[in-house]
């Protein structure tokens, strides 16, 4: 049921009905009187024949002439004296297609096989007619008068109460409102913001990481990364041509870090290679924010005394690999550590626990890994309800005390750490398979316009 | 992380029994311990992986034995074939006792000898060898051993650029043997499978287009004398890291096999030795090396209270035979050669974690108290993005890395001004520099949304870096504030506007000395005439203005654009 006069007034109440019937065409009504053209066409040839040149020039010939011919009403004499000649074959016929207009014209239209009717609507002498019509009643509302509706309450309505007399023109809750005019936050800053949330509401401190360039020495040397690691080539790391090389460092760690590459101590062997100076002072494009930990964590060992920190980051870092649709040359890192006496591994994966419990990721798993600074070192997988598998959501590991205890830390601090990319819970959130749909110039600004705030625990 | 493969029938017949469809699962959980889930070890098969790559009608005919792919630990040169997987898992299910290796001296006379001389401290100073004897190879094995090679040659070996290993058949040749370095064209033999005599200079040449070879020429290319071993009658064994000589290469018959492993790094080179060795042995000529720890230091790191025993016994199942010493905290551990990786006792903890089981391990939360602070400068960023947003400017999210002409020719300036970090192994252009501003990112931007409605407002909060003496890297980054307008009309009241906005919110009042002002200023990225720079606190801040037409079309954009671009970094 529609209701007239749009929207709810309800003066009239209108119900739309159709109806289909056939109905003959202009061609058709001419057929149904005079006969069907090949009908015509055959009463128009006397016994002793009629020239085919005198034939076409009737106005029914041509379709008429073949359509008898086809029913073999008619044959075409060619070698006729004279020209050829058009001679009956058949005494009588039988007008079919006049009778079935006439049926038609009758109003019986149901007599007839949809196959017939189609057959005669190709031949364009009949056509569906579909005939559309209200059936009026009174709406609930009715009058006989007529109100002009206010499509807007004015200030002048509400100044002389007039609004209370007014019909108003219903409004069409249907239609979606105007978009407000405002700006929009992009949605990994937005994931930013949120997991920057996690690590203060659990008491983590923010490092500075506006530092992109680093010298090898932080990034990889002070991580107990020997200098032949296949992170240090070419192939993953961009290096600087201009600053190439850092020039200050803190000599005396410099020379324990040193030592323990080449020589070990501090418990350990050491990889027992030939140290060099010229690699550690190679400047990079940082590879990992670990290279601000580093700094941090001696920082903190220059203190007089001890005292626990929690760190956290989540800045950029930059990978010289190859490209892909989840790979850039660069992405965000996000980064915690945790340096007190007496942590164990199972604080580690506590910890990770409730992070990641923020994160609405309560399932976890750790597998075993290797990385060149941290023993033990454990990938943490999650289990996801979506892709009803284990993925991996990031890296967790404790610091070698070959990389803690030539910075001069405390023999009984442990250090934990933990890292995950930024890029990555934020695709799979916001359902995004290519990560350049997500980052740089070329994203859509539509997709920044339209996402959601970001809640990941919901 | 490196992937071995293995057939799945040949490692249950090592195994010595065969395991139901879940098995692999189990296989990988003893190889590299607990890892109850995901599916590293994934089932394929030859043809597949031809088919998968090459498509099917390449893979016709290829095999179809069942493989398993079996992901490894980057540091376990251990478990990179079949028979070093097989002994940690049969160690792990306690199976079998952790082998022990023993050098054993020729049953005939003297250890053989290879002799380092002086000129190779120029191209590849270092070279170990040694000696398997009475060996049987079946093809499996053969396939195997060829396999480890490869293996080594790809990860630890560096692509042949730390070590490269040559293996002989020992009685083709005779010691002693010399590893000597020579000019190329005074080196000549028939390499492997090649039927004539090449000098060195001629084989460099050859393998340029070789698919597998030419990969590795690099190594000693450009070098005044290349490496060379030869045996007491003058026959060259190998011109290492390149190819071997076609006289001593080993065959499915090869009773003795002679290993040598040249290096530039020595340590790479023993390691490398030890693992062709142990993984293919009766015989070994390294000595064990043992650590001692107390089973406290275990339980106090990896968080769980197991006896002396329990953890001993642990360590045993990683192949790191381990006793409990007669005061009963202390366990004595040795160290196989075959793990390397194992150089201070946090790593022999992570081993008895391991076996422990990550995942058996309770979680516990540190007590360790501390108060969170934000690092002020994103603290003000995240203040700023929100009200940026608020005054209806969309936030841009740019790459900090981009090409010399981003920066310079499309916005008219001369790269020497820009104080630009220069990249010197860029892949593509698109990462020649680091960013010296955020217009270039945001321009880009707007070229690739050029079919949404305008106005188009957007801002970007983010670093940039330039070249700065005074720090330690020579480089220094800079917080930087950018918004462009983009109209039919350029807007330059727009882009003033947000200027002012962004002012009143960092609270400092127009005005001349402790306010802020602009003034008319010279900028080739500006339209002339239609530039200011910013000054705050009687310092410059940054400009603001309409683009220069020349650089609105480098950027493939067509309408006018004002912009604003402030450093943010005073107001802290």
């Amino acid at each position: 049921m529609d209701e007239a006069g749009c929207g709810g007034c309800q003066v009239i109440s209108a119900e739309q009905r159709s109806s289909k019937h056939w109905e003959l065409t202009g061609e058709g009504c001419e057929i149904a009187e005079q006969g069907s053209h090949e009908a015509r066409v055959f009463s128009s040839i006397p016994d002793e024949g009629m020239p085919q040149g005198q034939l076409m020039k009737l106005a029914f010939g041509k379709v008429g002439f073949s359509k008898a011919m086809s029913n073999k009403w008619i044959r075409l004499d060619k070698g006729h004296e004279g020209g050829p000649r058009v001679f009956r074959t058949v005494e009588n016929i039988e007008d079919s297609v006049r009778d079935k207009l006439l049926v038609v014209q009758k109003g019986q239209s149901s007599q007839l096989e949809e196959k017939e009717k189609s057959e005669l609507k190709k031949r364009k002498l009949l056509s569906e007619v579909t005939v559309k019509s209200y059936w009026i009643t009174k709406g609930s509302l009715f009058s006989t008068t007529i109100t002009k509706q206010e499509t807007e309450l004015t200030p002048e309505m509400i100044a002389s109460g007039s609004w209370k007399e007014k019909k108003f023109k219903p409004y069409n809750f249907e239609a979606m409102g105007v978009a407000p005019d405002c700006g929009h936050l992009h949605p990994l800053m937005k994931v930013r913001t949120q997991f920057r949330q996690i690590f203060l509401e659990m008491g983590f401190t923010e490092m500075p990481t506006n530092n992109f360039i680093e010298s090898s020495f932080w990034n990889f040397d002070s991580l107990f990364q020997p200098q032949q690691h296949p992170a240090r080539d070419q192939h993953d790391t961009f290096f600087l041509s201009d600053p190439a090389q850092a020039h200050e460092f803190p000599l005396d760690y410099l020379e324990r870090v040193r030592k323990v590459h080449s020589e070990g101590g501090f418990g350990s062997q050491g990889y027992k290679y030939d140290w060099k100076i010229e690699e550690a002072q190679k400047n990079i494009l940082r590879t990992h924010t670990t290279a601000v930990s580093a700094r941090m964590l001696y920082k903190l060992a220059q203190k007089e005394k001890f005292t626990p920190v929690k760190y956290f980051s989540i800045d950029r870092v930059f990978r010289n690999e190859t490209l892909d649709a989840t790979h850039l040359a660069e992405f965000h890192q996000i980064e915690g550590v945790v340096a007190d006496y007496g942590l164990t591994l199972g604080d580690l994966m506590g910890i990770l626990h409730q992070f990641f419990t923020k994160l609405g990721i309560t399932k976890l798993r750790f597998k075993p890994a290797y990385n060149p600074y941290t023993e033990p070192s454990m990938e943490v997988f999650s289990y996801h309800e979506g892709l009803k598998k284990w993925v991996e959501v990031g890296n967790s590991g404790v610091f070698r005390p070959e990389m803690l205890l030539p910075m001069g830390l405390p023999e009984g601090v442990t250090v934990i750490a933990w890292g995950l990319s930024l890029e990555r819970p934020t695709m799979i959130k916001y359902g995004i398979n290519n990560i350049r749909e997500l980052v740089g110039h070329k994203v859509n600004l539509q997709m920044v316009y339209d996402s959601p705030v970001c809640r990941l625990d919901a | 992380m490196p992937t071995v493969s293995v057939k799945r029938d040949l490692l249950f017949h090592a195994l010595g029994r065969t395991y139901s469809k879940k098995c692999y699962v189990f296989v990988y959980k003893c190889a590299c311990s607990k890892h109850p889930f995901s599916n590293p070890v994934i089932q394929t098969s030859e043809k597949d992986i031809i088919s998968r790559e090459q498509g099917d009608t390449k893979a016709e005919g290829a095999s179809d034995v069942i493989l398993y792919k079996i992901d490894v630990p980057a540091n376990r040169y251990d478990l990179l074939c079949l028979e070093g997987l097989v002994r940690g898992l049969q160690v792990f299910k306690e199976k079998m006792e952790a082998p022990r290796y023993r050098r054993v001296s020729p049953t005939s006379g003297e250890p053989q000898r290879l002799v380092i001389t002086e000129e190779t401290a120029a191209v590849r100073p270092h070279a170990v060898a040694a000696v398997l004897r009475n060996i049987t190879f079946t093809q499996e094995r053969y396939d195997s051993f060829i396999e480890l090679q490869e293996k080594l040659h790809q990860n630890v070996c560096r692509k042949r650029t730390l070590v490269a290993i040559g293996t002989h058949d020992l009685d083709t040749i005779s010691g002693p043997f010399t590893y000597t370095a020579k000019p190329p064209d005074d080196i000549r033999f028939t390499p492997l499978n090649q039927a004539q005599e090449y000098t060195a200079t001629e084989l460099m040449n050859l393998y340029k287009t070789d698919s597998h070879l030419r990969h590795y020429l690099h190594i000693i290319e450009d070098k005044p004398v290349y490496p060379v071993i030869y045996d007491s009658n003058g026959i060259v064994l190998s011109m290492p890291p390149i190819i071997n000589g076609d006289h001593s290469k080993i065959s499915l018959n090869t009773k003795n096999v002679f290993i040598e492993c040249t290096a530039t790094d020595l340590t790479k080179a023993k390691i490398v030795l030890d693992m062709m060795v142990t993984m293919f042995c009766e015989y070994c000529e390294e000595p064990f090396t043992k650590e001692t720890l107390s089973g406290d230091f275990i339980n106090r790191k990896v968080g769980i209270s197991e006896s002396t025993e329990r953890i001993a016994q642990l360590l045993t199942k990683m192949c790191l035979r381990s006793e409990v010493m007669s005061d009963g905290e202390q366990i004595e551990v040795e160290i196989p050669p075959t793990r390397s990786d194992v150089i201070h006792a946090c790593d022999i903890m992570e081993d008895a974690a391991m076996a422990y089981g990550f995942n058996n391990i309770i979680r516990t939360t540190p007590r360790t108290y501390t108060v969170a602070n934000q690092l002020p400068l994103n603290k003000l960023t995240e203040l700023l993005r929100q009200d940026l947003a608020a005054a209806g400017f969309t936030e841009a999210l740019t790459f900090a890395l981009c090409s010399q002409e981003d920066i310079a020719d499309k916005l008219l300036k001369n790269i020497s001004d820009t104080r630009a970090c220069h990249i010197a192994n860029p892949k593509t252009a698109e990462f020649q520099v680091a960013r010296t501003t955020l217009l270039p990112g945001l321009l880009k931007t707007l070229a690739a949304n050029r079919k949404m409605p305008l106005p188009l407002r957007l801002f970007e909060i983010s670093d940039v870096v330039l070249k700065d003496e005074t720090k330690d890297v020579g480089a220094k980054n800079n917080r930087r504030l950018c918004a462009v307008y983009y109209n039919k009309s350029p807007g330059f009241e727009v882009i003033h506007g947000l200027m002012d906005r962004v002012m009143q919110l960092l609270e400092v009042k127009p005005g001349r000395d402790e306010g802020y002002h602009i003034q008319a200023a010279q900028d080739s990225s500006f339209f002339p005439g239609r530039c200011a720079e910013i000054f705050a606190h009687g310092k410059s801040i940054g400009r603001l203005g309409v683009l220069h037409p020349d650089v609105i079309s480098r950027f493939e954009l067509t309408m006018p654009c004002s912009a604003l671009d402030i450093d943010i970094e005073p107001f802290l």
